[in-house]
């Protein structure tokens, strides 16, 4: 890219949308959203909006997947075809199969895989509306979605992007910025483990933007760790109230 | 992959690893040894063949003319595909490209994406309607572990070693002419993987390594020793601390994979 685009941020080091350099997009979190899935969460982030839902621990299908010692996790990424600008066919993209497997990987250690041998939990994630930084939220709403089927989980898995724009490392890009910015770094994090599930790359760092850049992903996963929680509960306090109805 | 002899293989790798040793005899921090031939297609305009210890990777780029994309009308196109043939491993499978597959692919095809490998306005022939465009195919012959570092080096020295026609414009039609002139390269990066086994951290494992390790992560390392690729995989977690420790071998490694590639 040669040519000059226009700044992504001002002398004031505030963005295009009106954030600054360490700002999350506004969150919305849903627990309990469908009826028939075990469990479901839906997430808007920034203009994302995620549907996930979870099934299982159940019978494998077809049943020859299914492992003697351990439960599987399967994940499917999913993109609408009018989540983006250009329609997107319905076939799922090589970027769709690979997300999908990070997403699996980057949730199976929150589980508790050998509690459950012959038995898999499938997770469906559908983008309904894509605006950048589509994995990790869809991370965020798929943990809670297992979550919310009772599935018992060592912690919640949250993730949230990092990235370099116009030479500042900024956190929580979105579309604009993952396209014409320098580098983006989306991480998948368990706070109370403080373990990196998900770190994928592109881009170009030095080693400092780098370090710097996964500590800004990290803080914004602990501050979205507690709209996780929170939206779990409120899920709960619902069914609370109608139980004593 | 949970199998009894694979949990037997843990403990004695693991005993291994705590000594600071490898079963194939190498430190923790070692690479096996990297063999490169070049141009052994010669109907391919690159080609590259690549020994990693005893896993084999062959690379093969066409080049062909086509349409750029939209949203980049001057620019060629790169598409980086990857087979993992039956041949290699007892493992694969014929068939449709698996998540695998598409994994190496996307990882080796953003390592040469992200460190801008090729001038890409070199590859424009006539803007927004006609451009080159590379194929560079990853042919996995014999997997022995660490496919991506492999195929990443091996991709490297195909696209070294690839020649694009000579052409000219007369009345508006593209003519291919004799001779060729070599793709524009820029930059040379280093792919290095890592994996974690028990919490120790190892430099290009081989395949029971890899069967037994919990996570891997894979940095692409360009010459100014920036990171422009990450990708992190398997089941297993990394600490920060690991990340950052992590990150630090895999410019170290890069630095003297470089220096023993003459890149």
């Amino acid at each position: 890219m040669s040519e000059k685009h226009e700044k992504l941020i001002d002398k004031k080091g505030i963005r295009l949308d009106g954030r600054k350099a360490d700002e999350l997009r506004p969150l919305k979190l849903q627990v309990g959203v469908l009826s028939h899935a075990d469990g479901s969460a839906y997430i808007e982030h920034g203009k994302n909006k995620i549907l996930a839902a979870a099934f299982g621990p159940r019978e494998m299908h077809p049943k020859h997947l299914s492992l003697p010692d351990r439960m599987v996790l399967r994940c499917r990424y999913h993109m609408a075809p009018f989540s983006v600008q250009e329609r997107k066919s319905p076939a799922p993209s090589r970027r769709e199969i690979e997300l999908s497997k990070v997403i699996k990987e980057c949730l199976e250690p929150a589980l508790f895989l050998e509690l459950y041998p012959r038995t898999g939990v499938d997770v469906f994630v559908e983008v309904l509306q894509a605006d950048g930084g589509t994995r990790c939220a869809s991370i965020t709403a798929a943990a809670l979605a297992i979550a919310d089927a009772g599935v018992p989980m060592r912690d919640l898995v949250v993730a949230c992007a990092a990235g370099k724009v116009d030479d500042t490392v900024v956190l929580d890009l979105y579309d604009a910025e993952d396209k014409l910015g320098a580098a983006d770094l989306p991480v998948a994090y368990m706070p109370n483990l403080n373990a990196v599930t998900l770190l994928q790359m592109d881009g170009n760092l030095t080693t400092e933007e780098f370090e710097k850049a996964l500590n800004m992903a990290m803080d914004g996963c602990k501050k979205i760790y507690e709209m996780q929680k929170e939206a779990l509960k409120t899920k709960y306090m619902v069914v609370k109230e109608e139980a004593e109805e | 992959m949970s199998s009894l002899v694979t949990r037997v293989r843990l403990k004695q790798i693991e005993q291994f690893i705590e000594k600071g040793k490898r079963l194939d005899e190498r430190g923790l921090r070692d690479t096996r040894e990297i063999k490169i031939e070049q141009g052994l297609i010669e109907k391919a305009e690159g080609s590259a063949r690549v020994l990693l210890g005893k896993t084999q990777v062959l690379v093969g780029v066409k080049v062909e003319t086509g349409e750029p994309f939209p949203d980049t009308p001057n620019e060629g196109v790169l598409t980086v595909n990857a087979e993992l043939v039956p041949i290699a491993s007892p493992n694969f499978e014929a068939g449709p490209p698996n998540e695998d597959s598409i994994e190496l692919a996307r990882v080796v095809d953003r390592g040469i994406r992200e460190s801008k490998v090729i001038d890409n306005e070199k590859l424009c022939i006539e803007p927004g309607k006609k451009v080159f465009v590379v194929f560079v195919d990853v042919y996995v012959l014999n997997h022995d572990g660490n496919l991506i570092d492999a195929s990443a080096i091996a991709a490297m020295a195909a696209l070294l070693n690839t020649k694009m026609p000579n052409y000219e414009i007369k009345d508006g039609e593209l003519k291919i002419k004799q001779g060729y002139t070599p793709l524009p390269v820029k930059s040379h990066p280093v792919t290095v993987t890592i994996g974690k086994i028990n919490g120790s951290l190892i430099v290009d494992p081989g395949l029971e390594e890899e069967q037994v390790m919990d996570s891997r992560i894979s940095m692409a390392i360009n010459e100014e020793g920036h990171i422009c690729a990450v990708q992190k995989g398997g089941s297993g977690y990394f600490t920060p601390q690991q990340i950052l420790e992590a990150s630090k071998i895999a410019q170290e490694k890069a630095v003297e994979i470089r220096k023993k590639l003459n890149w």
